[in-house]
C-alpha cells in the first residue's frame, strides 16, 4: 500500500518537469525574441541564456530527483 | 531526507543481490567513487596544467606571432613596391622630359637651319630680282629709244608721204611729247 | 519497494532503468572497500586516457598549421579560456588550468558515459557533488583570502531599500548555501535523467509491434543526450566561473 502511494506521489512529482519545460521554453523563446529585434548583441547573451536555462532545468530535475526516489528509495 | 538516506542504505544493503533501488544513494561505495575520482582529477589537472596548456598556449602564440610577421613582411613588400612603382613614374617622367628637350632642341636646329636657309634664299632672290630689274629697265631704256627711233621715223616717213618736208627736229619734239603723254 | 515491484511484473516487459549505473568490481568479488578496482575505475580511467589523447597526444606536433585532433584541442582550450576570461575576469586566469580540468573531465566523462554498455560516472551524485563541493569550497576560500570581511558584503544588497536587506541577505545566504546542491544534482540529475530515459525505450523494444518505434525514440533521444552531454559540461564550467567572479568581485 505504502509503495503504491509512492508510485501515485512519484508521477505527481513528474508534473514538475513539465513545469520545468514551460519555464525553459519561457527563456529560450524570450531569448529568441530579443535576439531577433537585436541580433548584434545576441552572441554575447548565449552564456546568460544558457546560465537561465541551466536554473530552470535544475528545479525540473529536481521534481524529477523526487519522482526517482519516491520509485526507488521509499 | 535522513530517514531516506537512512532507509536507502539498508534497502540497497539488503536488495545488493537482486535489483537495487537507486545505485546512487547507496552510499557504500561512495568512499570508493571520491577516492577515485580524486585520483581521476589529480591526474588530468597535472596532464593539462604540466604539458597540454602550456603546450597549446605555446602553439597559439607562436601561430599569433608567424601571422603578424607575415603581416608585417607582407606590408614591408608594400611599401617595397610602392617604392618600386614611384620610382618607375619618375623615371617615366623623366624620359618624357628628355624627349622633349631633344624635340625642342631639335626643333631650335631646324629653325636655325630653316632660317639660314631662307635668309640666303631671300639674298639670292633679293640679288636675281634686282639683277632682272636692271635688266628690264635697260630692255626698258633700250625699248623706249626704240620706240622715238620707230615713231620719228614713221612720223618723218607718213609726213614726206604726206608731201610734206618734214622737220626732224619738230618730229623728234612732237614725238616726245607724246612719248611722255 | 522498487525490486518486489519488479519481480511481480509479468507479461516480459521488464524495466531496470536503474540497474546501469550500479557499481561493480572489475576482478570478481562482492565488497567495494575505497581502494577497489571498480567500472567507475574504468571509465573514469578511459576519460583521463581520452584527455591525454586529445591534449597530449593530439597536439604533439605542435604545428603552427594545426592537424584535425589538434584544432579539437585548441577549440576546446580557446573555448574554455574565453569563458573564463568573459565570465569571471581577467585576474581569473590563474585557476584557468583548474577550471578546465573541470570541464575536460565532465565533457570526457559525459561523451564515454553515451557509448553502449559504458558506465556514465557523472551519473552518480558521489562524483558531482565532490566536484561541486570543490567548486564551492574553492570559491568560499578565495572569496575570503581576496576580500576577506568585504566578501560578505556579497551578501547585503546596498541597492536594496534598508527594511528589506535583512530578509535579502537570509535569502542570499540560503542561495549561496543551495549553490553546491543544484550545481551537482543538476548535472548527475541530467545524465541520470536520459541514460533513464533510454532504458525505457529500450524496455519497449521487447514488445515487437512497437521495437520500431521504440528505435526511432531511442535514436532521437541519443541525439539529446549528446548534446545535453555537452551542455551540462558547459553549464557545469559557465557556472564555476560565475561563481568565481562572485568571490573575486563580490560587489553586489
Amino acid at each position: 500500500m505504502e509503495g503504491q502511494l509512492a508510485h501515485i506521489g512519484a508521477g505527481l512529482a513528474a508534473i514538475g518537469s513539465g513545469a520545468a519545460a514551460i519555464g525553459v521554453g519561457n527563456v529560450a523563446g524570450n531569448y529568441l525574441a530579443g535576439a531577433l529585434r537585436n541580433p548584434s548583441a545576441a552572441a554575447s547573451q548565449t552564456a546568460t541564456l544558457f546560465i537561465g536555462i541551466a536554473f530552470a532545468e535544475a528545479l525540473g530535475i529536481f521534481s524529477f530527483l523526487v519522482a526517482l526516489l519516491l520509485m526507488f528509495a521509499v | 531526507m535522513a530517514t531516506e538516506t537512512h532507509e536507502a542504505t539498508s534497502h540497497a544493503a539488503d536488495a545488493a543481490a537482486s535489483a537495487p533501488g537507486m545505485p546512487q544513494l547507496d552510499f557504500s561505495n561512495w568512499g570508493n567513487q571520491i577516492f577515485w575520482l580524486m585520483i581521476t582529477l589529480v591526474a588530468i589537472y597535472f596532464v593539462l596544467s604540466r604539458i597540454a596548456l602550456p603546450r597549446i598556449a605555446a602553439v597559439l602564440a607562436e601561430r599569433q606571432g608567424t601571422i603578424t610577421n607575415d603581416i608585417a613582411a607582407a606590408e614591408g613588400l608594400k611599401v617595397k613596391a610602392a617604392e618600386a612603382e614611384e620610382a618607375y613614374n619618375k623615371a617615366l617622367a623623366d624620359a618624357r622630359a628628355q624627349a622633349q628637350a631633344i624635340v625642342a632642341e631639335a626643333k631650335a636646329e631646324i629653325q636655325v637651319e630653316l632660317d639660314a636657309a631662307i635668309a640666303k634664299a631671300d639674298a639670292e632672290i633679293a640679288a636675281k630680282a634686282a639683277e632682272s630689274e636692271k635688266a628690264i629697265a635697260e630692255i626698258r631704256a633700250g625699248a623706249l629709244v626704240a620706240v622715238k627711233e620707230v615713231a620719228s621715223d614713221t612720223a618723218t616717213e607718213i609726213v614726206s608721204t604726206l608731201g610734206g618736208k618734214a622737220d626732224v627736229k619738230a618730229v623728234g619734239a612732237a614725238v616726245d611729247t607724246r612719248i611722255k603723254g | 519497494m522498487a525490486s518486489e515491484a519488479h519481480g511481480a511484473e509479468t507479461g516480459g516487459l521488464v524495466f531496470h532503468p536503474m540497474d546501469q549505473f550500479i557499481v561493480k568490481p572489475l576482478f570478481g568479488g562482492d565488497t567495494i572497500h575505497w581502494y577497489t578496482v571498480t567500472n567507475v575505475t574504468l571509465w573514469m580511467a578511459l576519460s583521463v586516457v581520452a584527455v591525454i589523447g586529445l591534449m597530449v597526444l593530439g597536439t604533439r606536433r605542435r604545428a603552427v598549421v594545426p592537424s584535425r585532433s589538434q584544432s579539437i584541442g585548441e577549440l576546446a582550450y580557446g573555448f574554455v579560456y574565453k569563458m573564463v576570461e568573459d565570465v569571471a575576469g581577467k585576474d581569473a586566469i590563474k585557476f584557468f588550468p583548474y577550471i578546465m580540468t573541470l570541464f575536460m573531465f565532465i565533457v570526457m566523462a559525459n561523451f564515454l558515459g553515451l557509448l553502449p554498455m559504458s558506465f556514465a560516472t557523472t551519473s552518480h551524485f558521489a562524483v558531482t557533488i565532490v566536484l561541486a563541493l570543490m567548486v564551492f569550497l574553492t570559491v568560499t576560500i578565495v572569496g575570503f583570502v581576496k576580500n576577506g570581511a568585504g566578501f560578505l558584503g556579497l551578501f547585503w544588497v546596498s541597492s536594496a531599500p534598508l527594511a528589506l536587506r535583512p530578509v535579502l541577505a537570509l535569502i542570499e545566504i540560503i542561495s549561496y548555501f543551495v549553490r553546491p546542491v543544484s550545481h551537482s544534482i543538476r548535472l548527475a540529475g541530467n545524465i541520470m535523467a536520459g541514460h533513464a530515459v533510454l532504458k525505457v525505450f529500450a524496455g519497449f523494444a521487447a514488445i515487437a509491434v512497437v521495437s520500431p518505434l521504440s528505435v526511432v525514440a531511442i535514436t532521437a533521444m541519443y541525439g539529446l543526450e549528446v548534446l545535453v552531454a555537452f551542455i551540462q559540461a558547459y553549464v557545469f564550467t559557465i557556472l564555476t566561473c560565475v561563481y568565481l567572479k562572485d568571490a573575486l568581485h563580490p560587489s553586489h
